[in-house]
């Protein structure tokens, strides 16, 4: 699916009147173009997300998935889009009595009917096309395990493998690494970018390791506070922009050396800034 | 604390009286004025029960008590009408089910696919508030009263019972179902909602398993409280143990009340004890 913001702004839903989460940003993403927004805590990452999944209304300025605006739609056809494309928040949505492949298949609900989904929770309807987009996330043991059951890490795994099943075109995906350690973190955005390239989804990802922003797509988007900081190559992303990005929240800049190409010594790191949020 | 600071608070006078200590007195003279009126209001007079005249009548009635009825006829009747209170207080509570869920269903915020954009659009806001207070209209007539209406149209028996428990049932189960829903996690169902499911799909694959524990414990709580109730319906002639205990009141078979409150009592602790037990499981 082919993205286009322009002058897009927006603000959170709970934020007093006036506050832009997002100032007016223009931004274009191809079909099947991967892309990671990064950016310290608080840059509007999540909420530009959510402007793209037509979860939240832009302030001014437009949208367009595939040369539509979804706004301009009467509900139903822009609920039938959303269907087209998925959001997984930083949380994964899972609730807890659930079992893990009902969670899985729920990705899949926009492609059924209400007799299927029905008959689907009494019977899955699809087990093995669970059980492979969780053995894509070495989950596969967990099939007919119940949410509550499974570890922080495991459950956000849980929440990628639903985008497998879904039949979007274009994955929006908030901080999918946050409760990963670093291997399985590699992993998991290993498959979210193979799968994505393989099927033609166009993929953006907030993304917290900037290490692994750069090491992955091939696109970097830098935000800070609402605004667009740049938009560039993964080889044209230097150090010195990088510092900027983020400068006085250095200790959320957690860089390889070994991703930074023009970087020559690796200094001692910054001394961690104590921030009370 | 540092030494030079001890001889300045021994200086310092102990407090006089507790700061609170007014502020107290003022609520309590406040509540007693404000619950004066209301006992004159509703004539409140413990002391005439103990009038020579009044405990004379309350023994008589008492002593007429004894000893339980318990021809095996009578417990026969006892235990067939005894069925026929959990009968009614079942099929109610199921017709107050299916009277229920469409309406929290309609009613509940949760499900609005506006809302997720901000503020719930006008048409659907106005549908979910008009079924909402639909609800509470039908949870707020007691159930005695449904049932008073219904024994006129349907005339004496346990149907006229189970009308009244699935009304004002319904009403009580629709609006706390809608509140229990709106005050879980909503996150699971949004997401749902956001990712292009219906709101039906949303419902079964959210925000069901979600709730569904403390859905299913509060109704097996109301399940025990349309027992209680079906037993207080059957004095208006709804069926059931009720209307049998009303009957013997009236011919003064003090035997067959307490036989039938013995069972009562019964009933509401087994009810009591099976709820507690489906909750635990459920919790």
């Amino acid at each position: 699916m082919k993205l286009e913001l322009r002058g897009l702004a927006a603000c959170h839903p709970a934020a007093r009147a006036g506050a832009l989460a997002l100032q007016p940003l223009d931004l274009q993403v191809a079909s099947g173009e991967q892309l990671a927004v990064i950016g310290p805590s608080g840059a509007g990452k999540t909420t530009l997300l959510q402007a793209m999944a037509c979860a939240l209304p832009p302030r001014s300025g437009v949208l367009r998935l595939d040369g539509q605006d979804p706004w301009a739609l009467p509900r139903h056809e822009l609920q039938r889009l959303r269907g087209r494309l998925f959001l997984a928040p930083q949380v994964p949505p899972l609730p807890p009595r659930q079992r893990v492949v009902t969670s899985v298949l729920a990705g899949r609900l926009p492609a059924m009917d209400l007799l299927a989904s029905l008959r689907s929770l009494f019977y899955p309807q699809d087990i093995p096309a669970a059980h492979d987009a969780l053995q894509r996330f070495d989950l596969a043991d967990k099939l007919f395990e119940r949410v509550d059951r499974l570890s922080g890490g495991e459950r956000q795994r849980v929440g990628l493998a639903r985008a497998l099943l879904a039949p979007a075109s274009l994955w929006l995906v908030d901080e999918p690494l946050s409760a990963l350690d670093p291997t399985r973190a590699q992993q998991a955005l290993a498959t979210l970018l193979r799968q994505a390239r393989e099927r033609g989804v166009t993929l953006v990802a907030t993304l917290h390791q900037v290490d692994a922003a750069l090491a992955n797509f091939p696109r970097i988007v830098g935000l800070r506070e609402g605004v667009l900081v740049f938009d560039l190559p993964v080889a044209e992303v230097g150090r010195e922009r990088l510092a900027r990005l983020y400068a006085q929240h250095e200790h959320e800049l957690q860089t390889d050396a070994a991703a930074l190409p023009e970087e020559q010594v690796p200094q001692p790191s910054a001394p961690v800034v104590m921030h009370c949020r | 604390m540092s030494t030079a600071t001890a001889p300045s608070a021994d200086l310092r006078a102990p407090p006089a009286r507790d700061p609170a200590w007014l502020g107290r007195v003022f609520w309590a003279g406040a509540g007693l004025v404000l619950l004066w009126p209301l006992l004159v209001a509703t004539e409140f007079r413990p002391w005439t029960l103990f009038e020579a005249s009044n405990l004379k009548v309350t023994a008589q009635f008492l002593a007429s008590f004894l000893p339980p009825a318990h021809s095996a006829e009578f417990l026969a009747m006892v235990a067939r009408e005894t069925w026929r209170t959990v009968a009614i207080a079942t099929a109610g509570m199921t017709l107050a089910l299916l009277l229920a869920w469409p309406l929290t269903l309609l009613s509940t915020r949760v499900l609005s696919v506006s809302a997720l954009s901000g503020r719930m659009a006008r048409g659907p806001f106005w549908l979910r508030q008009a079924l909402r207070w639909g609800l509470i209209v039908l949870r707020s007539v007691p159930e005695l009263v449904w049932a008073l209406v219904f024994v006129r149209v349907v005339g004496l028996g346990p149907t006229a019972g189970v009308l009244a428990i699935a009304l004002t049932y319904g009403g009580m189960l629709g609006k706390v179902y809608g509140e229990i829903l709106e005050s879980g996690e909503t996150h699971a169902t949004e997401t749902l909602l956001r990712n292009g499911s219906s709101r039906l799909q949303a419902f079964f694959y959210g925000l069901l398993p979600q709730n569904a524990g403390e859905l299913t414990s509060y109704t097996v709580y109301r399940w025990e409280c349309a027992i209680r109730s079906s037993v207080v319906l059957g004095f208006v002639g709804a069926g059931g143990l009720g209307q049998q205990m009303d009957n013997s009141m009236k011919m003064f078979h003090g035997g067959e009340v307490l036989t039938m409150l013995a069972v009562f009592v019964a009933l509401v602790a087994l009810a009591d004890h099976v709820s507690a037990q489906l909750r635990k499981v459920l919790a």
